[in-house]
């Protein structure tokens, strides 16, 4: 009846996972039960959860963002003690089975549930703002997405109550990854949350992509996109085009594990190779999915707070492009110890190398658009610096494991985990930090307390190098990563040096939400117009928080630097396009077809983990019903009336905030 | 996505990419056609697949043994002129004439009816002769390439049903017309990955 | 454990006692600590004083590292390959530095010069392009890696895994597989096997040949250089040559389970003559490595001390790498 579940799923004889998930389970019970005392349902409902808001969309992808940044801090924060005390013969006090999921989690998590929503809120929230149109291409399906992502959350933190997670790391190398190897069902949660938000993924880059290509502001041609659309519209082409080579291999896998295929078995002709490959040909334009928005929010950071337009405008948008391209070419340095031969490893190493000059030529432009500026220290500009000087180390250690015998003898050490989280933490998460600070008052309408701020600035940046310089000696010392204890005394020094670091990063994440307690208390002192820091892209030209419509009028771009131009034009500052007459507006209606079929798919998905197949089946039973029913619906749009929008201008007038 | 950009006074010999927004018909088209882009790259990692594993029969039946390539051609003929009438249905829906409309829908469904009958009975054949996709890596990708391409058609009369429920409680619609395009395309790309089943999988069968 | 003679722990009398051998010493962590630090570059005995403090050390701490970092390590190889490879990690990071220092500094430099307070620097509010400067940009980075991608390129050929090393020695053979959580050693021309311990001549190449019989691994002595994925199905090769004696740490360098952690083994370099102690001692005790044993021994087993087989069945390693052994997943009993 329930498949392969019963109650020695639930682990109570490991204290950890019990008392860690009651805590969360706690929380989570504590805030349902306040959002039903104080009758906040109907409005959650209402303006958030089927909402099809591109702003609100974006936000609820930072918060989850953020929630799951916490979990898989914490999944390091125990790699790191494990590590700092499991030295000599010691064990430590997390056992393999235990570590292994945990250092499996953490890379998923990070990856997927934090790097990925982080990134998607950001250009979910400001790529239509910056092409100065109402929504997104297709609203309800942007709410699908988002929801399909939430699911692959529940999912993931499911398996730490029901079951297990996957104890292959974060992806999941067969054979170990089959069921000859892992028979649990770790693997399963692993592949299945996956899948799921997977599919969420991709229909975003769809999304977005389709958004930026067919719908910018009348003007707006090609070399007239803020950089930061443009770097959106690179990750979301690589989604298009690499999600979908994730969504093959997972599948080859759920065959094997389910129904006895051999594509990656060790017996029967199987190839455990082909899914490396596959999986690197996915996993490497994925870490450019991740770090070309964080690259755009720096040239908008950069460019803003100098006072300045872009430097090499063009030459950055075709560095982009070049990276977009050619990082589907370089997938086989992460196993030039494959022994493909001198010939392809020379080949992809020098391939890999290439694409450190367009980014070399980015950091440069950074750098020039600096010169000359007039530079306001603000937090987004300390992300901004920190993450150029910190990503140049970065860079290099890149380039140093693109020449394949180097990579020889620092493959799979810690070296490369210092490496890949130097650009990681270096690039997206300062990058995300960045866009955090910067769009803030733009979604809320106030500024984040900007004390807090530095402090939290601070305490990543020499959180990270404390955490990571000594992982870099480390690998040069031999130390290969994904161990659970190990016999070298010499090494724990480094390891305990560490563990301070990621303290560091610890106090940094805590910071941030007392910066945003702190804030959120302060918001009528701390209170923005529209234009909080001299902006130049048309997202400050409209109120702070914006009209659900984003703009009452399509501006008219006659150049780069849209808002900026018009705000040096003698004609004034709004957003152009004023001669044309209001009109009313049709916006898309709230639509809970995302969270019904995010809804099913979570049962489909945890039935299919189970083998319960009944469940399964009435799980797609439910999401064909919920697509029926949105295929059917005729009333998906509301109207704005022109005199809506004319009392929101004149409230909006009267306000008068000075930038 | 609006009307407003007609209010703008924008000479019409303006590039494209200077227009403004483009209407909704255009978007879900241009969607529609990146989903099928995305999609025919899960058909490429599955034909990769197929052609690293094709000669790892592990002992087992190779493809020239198994294929009928009489039957795969009576398949390929099937798909193929669904594509033509499936064409001829989006032609009488353009002109909205409703029992044009529905003849040319049922001549597409039963056509790819007939294409997954075949394709059922022959898989059938195949695990009953022990040669199932578990018995080798070259018989598990084979069933998962063709195997896809038959749920994509699956899939795709699944659509064609409800498009026809849609034509018939709706009308022509807009948003009908726009779906109706979309499986069109939808139906066609299917036709050409099915071109790339037939040479690569049967006919270069070894 | 079914006819292998099993030596837990105790290094045999004739190897060089893992407590004084040339590997032994502590290494400093002066990085950390910020007292004194050793350099591997230099000659082992020279003290060089500690001359920036911690802080300042932040930024070039790869740097520091790199210079500092402890024996043991692929910074202190002890063999021609990993000698090769230590040699382009320290020119290709030196050639980056020059570029990367210079841009570091100049970010600060520039950043804090342009502030809004600083009434000296020049605000140049529309100045957003040069030709020339972006073609200095896009040539700076285009020299560094057209010099680097030639490093790339020549040292892919000169060190690849399956080229045999230059030597008028003839290479010694040796077969690796690697089980669930061992290593096996088959060494074809003496007739034996060792488990989780290689002993070989110095100045010798040794050219294995790897497989596994279980999972995927990475077969990797960080003192002698290139490591290389054992994996079932398939045959890998690699040439490696210790030119001093000592014992030098080898592990998997893979994930690959639960007893990974301890998948370690030792790889002892020992003269010539040891050497042929050694054979002669194993070919004096423990049983054959036939099909059963070796199934026997591919069981699930960890932490497992170093042991020896004298004899092994011909064509082992070949049925194992054709993947027509197939492993038994049951842990072993006697662990």
């Amino acid at each position: 009846m329930l498949g392969k579940l019963n109650w020695s799923a639930i682990p109570f004889d490991q204290p950890i996972v019990m008392i860690a998930s009651g805590t969360v389970g706690a929380i989570i019970f504590l805030i349902l039960a306040l959002v039903t005392f104080k009758g906040w349902w109907p409005y959650l409902w209402r303006e958030w959860i089927t909402s099809v808001d591109h702003k609100r969309i974006g936000v609820m992808y930072m918060i989850l963002a953020l929630v799951m940044l916490v979990r898989g801090f914490s999944d390091a924060m125990m790699m790191r003690s494990q590590l700092a005390l499991a030295a000599g013969g010691a064990a430590g006090y997390l056992p393999p089975e235990h570590y292994n999921q945990i250092f499996s989690a953490h890379g998923t998590i990070m990856i997927f549930f934090v790097a990925m929503p982080f990134v998607a809120g950001l250009m979910n929230f400001a790529v239509p703002l910056q092409l100065g149109v109402r929504d997104v291409a297709f609203p309800v399906l942007n709410s699908l997405s988002f929801w399909l992502t939430a699911a692959g959350v529940l999912l993931v933190n499911l398996s730490l109550v029901v079951g297990e997670f996957s104890r292959t790391g974060w992806l999941a190398y067969p054979p170990l990854s089959e069921i000859a190897f892992s028979p649990g069902v770790g693997v399963d949660y692993y592949l299945w949350s996956l899948q799921i938000s997977g599919v969420g993924s991709l229909l975003s880059g769809i999304n977005l992509t389709t958004t930026i290509l067919k719908l910018r502001a009348p003007g707006m041609g090609y070399r007239r996109m803020p950089v930061f659309c443009w770097t959106a519209l690179a990750s979301n082409l690589l989604i298009v085009a690499a999600f979908p080579v994730l969504t093959a291999t997972f599948a080859m896998l759920l065959l094997d594990r389910y129904c006895d295929f051999h594509f990656f078995t060790t017996e029967l002709g199987g190839n455990a190779m082909m899914y490396i490959n596959l999986i690197w040909l996915w996993g490497h334009p994925e870490v450019y999915i991740l770090i070309l928005p964080a690259f755009g929010v720096f040239s908008e950071v950069v460019a803003t707070f100098s006072g300045k337009p872009l430097f090499g405008y063009r030459s950055m948008v075709m560095a982009t492009m070049v990276i977009c391209v050619l990082s589907f070419m370089v997938w086989l340095h992460h196993f030039f110890t494959m022994g493909a031969g001198a010939n392809v490893n020379g080949f992809f190493g020098i391939m890999t190398m290439i694409i450190a000059v367009p980014t070399g030529v980015k950091i440069f432009n950074w750098l020039f658009t600096l010169y000359g500026g007039r530079i306001r220290f603000s937090v987004p500009l300390y992300w901004a610096l920190g993450f150029m000087v910190t990503f140049v180390i970065g860079g290099m250690t890149g380039v140093l494991m693109a020449i394949p015998p180097a990579d020889f003898v620092v493959h799979n050490s810690l070296f490369l985990i210092a490496h890949f989280h130097n650009t990681v933490i270096g690039g997206v998460v300062f990058g995300v930090m960045a866009g955090y600070t910067y769009w803030f008052p733009k979604a809320f309408g106030f500024k984040l307390n900007e004390r807090i701020g530095k402090a939290i600035f601070w305490c990543w940046f020499l959180g990270f190098y404390g955490a990571f310089m000594p992982l870099y000696a480390l690998g040069l010392m031999g130390a290969t990563r994904r161990m659970q204890h190990y016999s070298n005394l010499d090494w724990q020094p480094f390891m305990l040096a560490a563990l301070g670091g990621a303290c560091l990063i610890l106090l940094g994440i805590v910071l941030t939400v007392v910066q945003l307690v702190v804030s959120i208390r302060a918001r009528h002192r701390n209170r923005v117009g529209a234009d909080p820091w001299n902006g130049r892209t048309l997202e400050w030209s409209i109120p702070s928080p914006p009209p659900a419509w984003n703009f009452a009028r399509l501006p008219v771009v006659v150049g780069t630097d849209a808002f900026w131009a018009m705000k040096q034009s003698p004609a004034g500052s709004g957003p152009g396009g004023e001669g044309a007459p209001l009109e009313a507006l049709h916006l898309p209606r709230g639509n809970p077809t995302g969270v019904f079929t995010a809804f099913f798919a979570v049962i489909t998905g945890f039935a299919l983990i189970w083998h319960i197949w009944w469940m399964a089946a009435l799980g797609l039973l439910g999401v064909l019903v919920v697509g029926l029913r949105q295929a059917w619906r005729t009333d998906s749009e509301v109207t704005v009336l022109v005199e809506e929008i004319v009392a929101f201008e004149r409230r909006h007038a009267k306000q008068g905030v000075p930038a | 996505m609006n009307s407003v950009n007609q209010a703008l006074p924008l000479p019409a010999e303006l590039p494209l990419s200077f227009r403004g927004p483009a209407p909704v018909r255009t978007v879900a088209g241009f969607g529609f056609w990146l989903f099928l882009l995305s999609d025919i790259v899960i058909f490429g990692v599955l034909f990769a697949a197929y052609a690293v594993l094709s000669g790892e029969t592990a002992g087992g039946p190779t493809g020239a043994s198994l294929f009928d390539r009489k039957h795969v051609l009576i398949e390929t003929a099937c798909l193929l002129v669904s594509s033509v009438t499936c064409g001829f249905a989006l032609l009488a829906a353009q002109r909205t004439e409703k029992l044009a409309t529905y003849f040319w829908l049922a001549a597409t469904f039963a056509l790819g009816a007939l294409f997954l009958s075949l394709e059922a009975s022959e898989f059938s054949a195949m695990i009953a002769n022990g040669a199932g996709p578990s018995r080798s890596a070259f018989l598990s990708a084979f069933f998962t390439l063709v195997g896809t391409h038959g749920l994509h058609v699956s899939a795709g009369l699944a659509w064609l049903f409800v498009m026809v429920l849609q034509i018939a409680t709706l009308g022509f619609q807009p948003m009908v017309g726009r779906r109706l395009f979309c499986f069109a395309l939808f139906w066609h790309a299917l036709d050409i990955v099915w071109v790339g089943v037939f040479t690569i999988v049967y006919l270069g069968a070894r | 454990m079914v006819g292998a003679a099993r030596n837990l722990a105790e290094t045999p009398s004739f190897l060089p006692d893992r407590g004084i051998g040339p590997n032994a010493a502590r290494c400093d962590y002066s990085f950390v600590t910020g007292t004194t630090r050793e350099t591997a570059l230099l000659s082992r005995q020279h003290w060089i004083p500690r001359a920036h403090a911690l802080g300042r050390s932040l930024l070039l701490a790869p740097v520091v590292v790199t210079l500092t970092s402890c024996k043991q390590g692929v910074l202190d190889p002890q063999g021609p390959i990993g000698a090769a490879e230590r040699l382009i990690l320290l020119d290709a990071t030196a050639i980056m530095l020059a570029v990367v220092i210079p841009v570091i500094v100049s970010t600060l430099v520039i950043a804090w010069w342009f502030r809004a307070g600083n009434r000296h620097a020049r605000y140049r509010p529309d100045w957003e392009y040069s030709g020339r400067i972006e073609m200095i940009v896009w040539s700076i980075p285009m020299l560094v890696i057209l010099f680097l991608g030639g490093i790339a390129w020549e040292s892919s050929h000169t060190l690849d895994p399956p080229k045999p090393l230059a030597s008028s020695v003839a290479p010694l053979e040796i077969q690796v597989v690697s089980l669930d959580w061992q290593w096996l050693f088959i060494y074809p021309a003496q007739g034996l096997a060792s488990v989780n311990r290689i002993v070989a001549p110095v100045g010798t190449p040794i050219h294995f040949r790897l497989t596994s019989a279980t999972v995927m691994n990475s077969f990797f002595v960080p003192q002698l250089g290139s490591q290389i994925y054992t994996m079932p199905g398939m045959t890998t090769q690699l040439h490696l040559q210790a030119d001093r004696q000592g014992t030098y740490q080898g592990i998997s360098a893979q994930f690959s389970g639960e007893g990974f952690s301890d998948m370690n083994f030792e790889f002892i370099a020992v003269t010539e003559d040891k050497f042929d102690r050694w054979v002669a001692e194993a070919k004096g005790q423990g049983g054959e490595l036939d099909e059963a044993a070796f199934v026997e021994l591919a069981r699930p087993a960890q932490a497992t001390g170093p042991s020896t087989f004298a004899e092994v069945s011909h064509g082992l390693f070949e049925h194992v790498a054709s993947g027509h052994i197939s492993a038994d997943r049951h842990p072993q009993s006697s662990h």
